[in-house]
């Protein structure tokens, strides 16, 4: 599946909170990876789950660990939640996914076109780039770009439903949020983890 | 336990052993051997990467997800793990890697040189656990001793083979 459409620098209309907060209403039992950064804040604003691992660090590997754990957890839905940045940082992943062609892995881009979370520094997104493309070209076949608040449960189903790695582009405004900041200590978020799966005592 | 086969059957025995079911790679030479046992294998899963950062999140995630995973690259490919080493550490979580050194004994190719020889001392920096083996015999023992630190401690560990086990690449010059 594939949508084509185009949106500019200072164009784009989804506003993240809600938008996240909508979409993470209809994931289901779907682990959420969200990446560094605002990823992560609008993925707590939502709502805390221990299904949710934070991420504070490590630029680039939001979607090698949503593989990850994809592959090792193959009856749950694994959605990993990042941005533009982060996104062109590990963009080698993409070939990865599609190479080892999990069905249960689903990407999805907050694409504000902007490094929100450094100062508001024009990105790569906004002028040539097209992660959808991109992502087609690394051999993901399903992809989806969206650039209305109001197609929310399109892109559930896209990336909840479906089967095969999905790579979906959500066009969102360059906002400011207010900060919402999930637990930072990495060994407490990954024994959550662990005990929300099953693998650990609590 | 030396044994008079490749060490990379040592290394696969001591893998399948602890159930480190997936090898993520970008490959070296010196691995050819160990990622073909991989390949061969049903009950394991070779993931090809295009960088070897992309390994130390895939393994992370492995783990997070209940199964064990290890990193295989060439010494040059260290280099490009340091951000990315952080990932395990702040999770408290495991990461194994095996590392075929360059550089190091007899290399023929100066490029390979400077990041050979900083191989250990970057790793050692972003406190990963150094197991060093020159000898075809230990590296079985080594990879079991270095993986049970890394999956029992919830530590960085990478064991470092040899070139000298590997043998110099000399492209036929002296």
């Amino acid at each position: 599946m594939s949508t084509n459409a185009t949106a500019t620098s200072g164009s784009n209309k989804i506003q993240r909170r809600p938008f996240v907060a909508e979409l993470l209403k209809r994931r289901g039992n779907t682990l959420v990876v969200p990446g560094l950064g605002s990823p992560t804040w609008d993925t707590f604003a939502s709502g805390d789950s221990p299904e949710y691992l934070y991420s504070w660090g490590g630029m680039g590997l939001a979607v090698p660990t949503a593989l990850g754990l994809a592959l090792a957890q193959p009856s749950r839905r694994v959605l990993a939640l990042t941005g533009d940045g982060e996104m062109l940082m590990g963009i080698g992943s993409l070939g990865v996914v599609a190479d080892q062609n999990p069905q249960n892995l689903s990407i999805l881009v907050l694409d504000n076109e902007h490094f929100g979370e450094t100062g508001r520094q024009s990105g790569l997104t906004g002028n040539k780039v097209d992660l959808c493309a991109v992502a087609r070209g690394f051999g993901i076949e399903r992809t989806m770009l969206v650039t209305e608040q109001g197609k929310v449960d399109e892109l559930a189903e896209f990336l909840f439903k479906g089967q095969g790695p999905a790579f979906a582009v959500a066009k969102i405004a360059l906002s400011e949020d207010p900060w919402r900041l999930p637990e930072k200590d990495g060994g407490t978020i990954a024994h959550r983890f662990r005990v929300a799966l099953g693998l650990e005592n609590p | 336990m030396a044994s008079s086969e490749h060490w990379s059957a040592d290394v696969f025995r001591e893998m399948k052993a602890r159930n480190i079911r997936t090898v993520c790679t970008i490959p070296d030479g010196g691995l050819t051997q160990l990622l073909n046992l991989v390949k061969a294998d049903p009950a394991h899963r070779l993931v090809t990467l295009t960088t070897e950062e992309e390994g130390i999140g895939i393994a992370t995630g492995c783990w997070l997800g209940g199964e064990r995973a290890m990193i295989a690259m060439q010494s040059s490919g260290v280099g490009n793990c340091i951000n990315a080493l952080g990932l395990p550490a702040a999770f408290r979580a495991p990461c194994l890697m095996l590392v075929t050194m360059r550089g190091q004994w007899g290399e023929f190719n100066p490029w390979q040189v400077p990041m050979g020889q900083g191989t250990r001392p970057v790793l050692e920096a972003m406190g990963v656990r150094c197991f060093p083996v020159d000898k075809a015999s230990e590296v079985g023992e080594t990879f079991a001793a270095a993986a049970d630190l890394a999956f029992h401690g919830r530590l960085s560990a990478a064991v470092l083979v040899s070139q000298r086990v590997i043998g110099a690449k000399g492209f036929g010059q002296k």
